[in-house]
C-alpha cells in the first residue's frame, strides 16, 4: 500500500491548518454561506437534514488496519458509533458537529488520511477496482496509476472550480469491476501490440440525472503521455464546460453537444502543446510500483489440507466461499468479501466495534489491509486458504458474513429520505422490506447475480439507471412512488437500464420486485442470470405481470 | 488605494476605463472588446495599456498582441467560475507573458494560493481586511503535487 512521504504529510497537514482557518472564519461571520460552503465541500463536508455529513477519501479503496481504527475511534468519538462505506470506495461519517470536523480531519490525518476534493466542483477521489493487485484477470495493476493520479489531482490549482464534479476510474482487468464507463474520464488498462501497457481513454460517461455511457476517446494511450493527456481533457472542460445550468454542466453534456469528433479534435489540439512537456518517467512509474509489491506470500499456501475438510463438514462454511469469496492470482491464496449488507443494517454501514474488529483480523490474517468496493462492502485480498475457516467464523461473529455478494440482498441504497435533504423518497426502509421478503437464502442462491440499485432521486447516488434492477424514489403529490428499471449494467457491457412502467406505490414496491423475480424464475433458461434473461426477453414478460392486477 | 503585487502591498496606478467612457492620459485597462474595436488608438496611447478581462473571454484573441499589453486583469464575477484559472496558466505558460497579471473582483482571498500558482502575482480588493488575508493566504501550502508556473 501507499506510504506517504514527508511532502505527502505536510500536504494534509496544511489543508487541515488551512480548513480550520475557513471554519474559524465562517463562524466569525467572515465569510458567507455560500464562500465557505464552497471550501467545505472541498473538505468534504455536507449539510444534509439532520446534521452535516462527512466523506472521507479511499484512495482507490485501499484503507489499513490502522486507518480502520482511525475511522472507529472517530465513530465512537464523533459520530453515533458508526460510519458508511460508499460506492466510490469512500466513508461517510452522518453526525458530526460542524465545528468539530477540523479536528476529525486532524485525527485523520494523523493515519495518512484526509477529506480532500471528497465533493464540490473538483476532482474527486480516483477509484478503482477492488481485486486490484490479486485478480486473475489482470492485464496490469491499476494502483500506480491511481496513486500518480491522486496525486496529480489533489490540490491541483488551476482545475478547483470546475462546472461541476469530475470523477476518475481506473481499470486493469478484463472485466471492468470499477463501473469506468461511467465516470467523466475512465481509463482502461491496456497492452499495444508490442506488450507495453498503456490506457484506453473513455470521456463523458456518467450517472445522475442524466445517465451516459462513456465514449472512446483514445483507444492506446501511451503511459508517459498519462498526465499530459489528462490535462488537457480537464482544460477543454474547465474553458468550455456550461456554467449557465448545473443540470448540464458535467464533461458528459459538452461531450454530447459537442459531438465527439469534434471534442476529440479541441483535446487533441491542447494536449499539441502538453505531450512533450510533461512526460511522466518510466522511473516515477516504478517508483510507486515499488509502492504495490506483492506482500510477502507464502509458497506452500496452497498445500493446506484443512480448507477442504471444513467446506465438506460444515455447509454453512461451504455456501459462505461460495459466494463471499473471489479467486485469487496466487494459489492457496483467496479474496474474501466483507458483507455490509446484513439483513437488519442500512447497505454499507458497519459500526466502530465491527471496524475495530476487521482491522484485527486483517492485521492477523491479510497482511493488515483492506478495500471498499463499489457495492458498499468491503474484502481482505489475501486471506490464506488455512485461515478461511477461521477468518469465516470470526466475520459470521460479527455479523459480517452474510453470504450474499452479488446476489439479490446485495443492494446499493442511498440515504434516502432518513437523512438526505434532496430526497424524493425513503430508499432505506425499501432495502429492509425487500430483505424480509427475501429471506429465504437458498432461493437468493437460486436467482444468482443479481444487483438492484436503489436512490431516493434522481441524482442518483446509488446508480439505479445501472442496477440489473434500479429503484427510483419518485414524488407523486407529496407520496413516495417508485420507478422501476430493468437492464442496466456497469460492466464491460455497459447498459442504461430500461423503464418497466409507472411508477408503483410504496406500500407495492417490494411486491414488484418480488414478481419481477417470479418472471425470471419461470423463464429462465439453464445457466441464464438475471441480466441475460432480461436481455433475451425483453422488459414485456416482466411488465405484464407486474401490472397485471391495475 | 492598495494593491498586493510580488507579495508587496503597493500603490495601484491603473484606471479601468469603461467602454462608453473616454480614454484619459495615464495607464489605463479596457475590456477586450475596445480593444479590438479601437486597437490602433490604444496603441498610441500615451500611458500603458492593459486588459480586463471576463471569464469567458478568450485569451487566445490577444495572444499575438501580448507586447502592447502590460497588465491583464482577472475579473471575477463569481469566485466559483475556474475559467479565470485556466486563463492565467495560458497566459503564463503557453504565451510567455512577463507582465502583470492581477486578480480583481469577487475573487476570495482563500483561493489565492491556487491563483498564484497558475500565474497571477497581483490582487486587488475593495476591503483592506482582505489584502492582509491574501498576503497571509499566499503560504498557506509548502508542498505541492503539479508543476506551476512560478
Ligand atoms: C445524504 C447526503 C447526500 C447528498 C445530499 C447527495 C447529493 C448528490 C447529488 C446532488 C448528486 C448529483 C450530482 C450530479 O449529478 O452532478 C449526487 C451524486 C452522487 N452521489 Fe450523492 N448525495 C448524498 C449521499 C450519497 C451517498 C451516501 C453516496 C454513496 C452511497 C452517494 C454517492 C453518489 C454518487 C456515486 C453520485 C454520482 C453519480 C454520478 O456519477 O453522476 N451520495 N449526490
Ligand atoms: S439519490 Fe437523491 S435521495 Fe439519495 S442520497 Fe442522492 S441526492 Fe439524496
Amino acid at each position: 500500500m501507499y506510504q506517504y512521504t514527508e511532502n505527502d504529510q505536510i500536504l494534509i497537514d496544511e489543508r487541515v491548518a488551512q480548513f480550520k482557518r475557513q471554519t474559524e472564519n465562517y463562524f466569525k461571520g467572515e465569510l458567507s454561506e455560500d464562500e465557505y460552503r464552497a471550501l467545505r465541500l472541498r473538505n468534504g463536508v455536507y449539510i444534509q437534514t439532520h446534521a452535516p455529513l462527512l466523506r472521507v477519501a479511499g484512495p482507490y479503496g485501499l484503507i489499513s488496519s490502522k486507518q480502520v481504527r482511525k475511522l472507529a475511534h472517530i465513530a465512537r468519538t464523533y459520530d453515533k458509533n458508526y460510519c458508511h462505506f460508499t460506492t466510490r470506495q469512500n466513508i461517510q461519517f452522518n453526525w458530526p458537529k460542524l465545528e468539530l470536523v477540523p479536528e476529525i480531519l486532524a485525527e485523520l490525518a494523523t493515519v495518512q488520511m484526509h477529506a480532500i476534493q471528497t465533493s464540490g466542483n473538483c476532482m474527486r477521489n480516483t477509484t478503482s477496482d477492488h481485486l486490484a493487485g490479486v485478480a486473475v484477470d489482470e492485464i496490469a495493476d491499476p494502483r500506480p496509476y491511481c496513486e500518480i493520479i491522486r496525486q496529480w489531482t489533489t490540490l491541483h490549482p488551476e482545475f478547483d472550480y470546475l462546472p461541476r464534479k469530475f470523477k476518475i476510474a481506473v481499470s486493469g482487468a478484463l472485466n471492468d469491476r470499477a463501473a469506468t464507463q461511467f465516470h467523466d474520464i475512465g481509463l482502461h488498462l491496456v497492452k499495444n501490440d508490442a506488450g507495453e501497457v498503456g490506457f484506453k481513454v473513455f470521456v463523458g460517461g456518467g450517472l445522475g440525472r442524466t445517465p451516459i455511457i462513456g465514449q472512446v476517446i483514445k483507444p492506446y494511450l501511451e503511459q508517459k503521455h498519462l498526465l499530459s493527456y489528462l490535462e488537457a481533457i480537464l482544460r477543454i472542460y474547465n474553458l468550455f464546460g456550461r456554467r449557465d445550468n448545473k443540470y448540464k454542466a458535467r464533461i458528459k453534456i459538452l461531450v454530447k453537444e459537442t459531438g465527439l469528433e469534434e471534442f476529440t479534435k479541441l483535446v487533441d489540439a491542447e494536449w499539441a502543446h502538453l505531450r512533450d512537456a510533461n512526460e511522466l518517467s518510466a522511473e516515477r512509474v516504478d517508483e510507486l510500483k515499488a509502492h504495490f509489491a506483492s506482500p510477502a506470500y507464502d509458497v506452500t499456501a496452497d498445500t493446506d489440507t484443512s480448507f477442504a475438510e471444513h467446506k465438506v463438514n460444515n455447509k454453512a462454511f461451504a455456501t459462505w466461499l461460495a459466494h463471499n469469496t473471489a479467486a485469487h492470482k496466487v494459489s492457496g491464496y483467496t479474496a474474501v468479501f466483507i458483507s455490509l449488507k446484513a439483513p437488519d443494517m442500512p447497505p454499507g454501514d458497519i459500526t466502530d466495534v465491527q471496524l475495530d474488529a476487521v482491522a484485527d483480523i486483517a492485521d492477523a490474517y491479510s497482511f493488515g489491509e483492506i478495500r471498499a468496493t463499489h457495492r458498499q462492502n468491503l474484502i481482505l485480498a489475501d486471506v490464506k486458504q488455512a485461515d478461511l475457516y477461521t477468518v469465516w467464523q470470526k466475520l459470521a461473529a460479527l455479523e459480517l458474513a452474510t453470504p450474499n455478494i452479488g446476489k439479490a440482498t446485495d443492494m446499493i441504497c442511498c440515504p434516502g429520505l432518513d437523512f438526505c435533504s434532496l430526497a424524493n423518497a425513503g430508499s432505506i426502509g425499501v432495502a429492509k422490506e425487500i430483505n424480509e421478503a427475501l429471506d429465504d437464502l437458498d432461493y437468493i442462491h437460486d436467482i444468482g447475480e443479481l444487483k438492484i440499485n436503489m436512490s431516493g432521486c434522481m441524482n442518483g447516488c446509488a446508480h439505479q439507471s445501472v442496477g440489473h434492477i434500479g429503484i427510483l424514489g419518485v414524488d407523486k403529490k407529496g407520496a413516495e412512488w417508485y420507478q422501476i428499471t430493468l437492464g442496466g449494467s456497469s460492466e464491460n457491457n455497459a447498459a442504461i437500464g430500461e423503464r418497466l412502467g409507472p411508477a408503483v406505490a410504496k406500500d407495492e414496491i417490494t411486491k414488484a420486485i418480488t414478481t419481477i423475480l417470479d418472471v425470471y424464475v419461470k423463464n429462465r433458461l439453464e445457466e441464464e442470470t438475471f441480466l441475460e434473461a432480461v436481455n433475451r426477453l425483453g422488459i414485456n414478460p416482466f411488465k405484464e405481470q407486474v401490472y397485471a392486477n391495475n | 488605494m492598495q494593491i498586493i503585487k510580488d507579495k508587496q502591498r503597493v500603490d495601484n496606478t491603473w484606471q479601468f476605463i469603461a467602454d462608453d467612457a473616454a480614454l484619459i492620459a495615464g495607464d489605463i485597462t479596457v475590456s477586450l472588446a475596445r480593444w479590438q474595436q479601437n486597437r490602433a488608438d490604444l496603441v498610441a496611447h500615451n500611458g500603458k495599456v492593459g486588459l480586463r478581462l471576463k471569464a469567458s473571454d478568450s485569451v487566445e484573441d490577444f495572444a499575438e498582441d501580448l507586447t502592447n499589453i502590460k497588465l491583464v486583469e482577472l475579473d471575477f464575477a463569481d469566485f466559483s467560475d475556474g475559467r479565470s484559472f485556466s486563463q492565467a496558466w495560458l497566459l503564463r505558460g503557453r504565451f510567455d507573458y512577463k507582465d502583470e497579471i492581477r486578480a480583481i473582483g469577487r475573487y476570495l482571498p482563500e483561493q489565492v494560493f491556487y491563483l498564484s500558482r497558475v500565474g497571477v502575482n497581483a490582487y486587488a480588493s475593495e476591503k483592506t481586511t482582505d489584502l492582509d488575508a491574501v498576503l497571509n493566504n499566499l503560504n498557506d501550502f509548502t508542498v505541492k503535487y503539479q508543476s506551476s508556473i512560478i
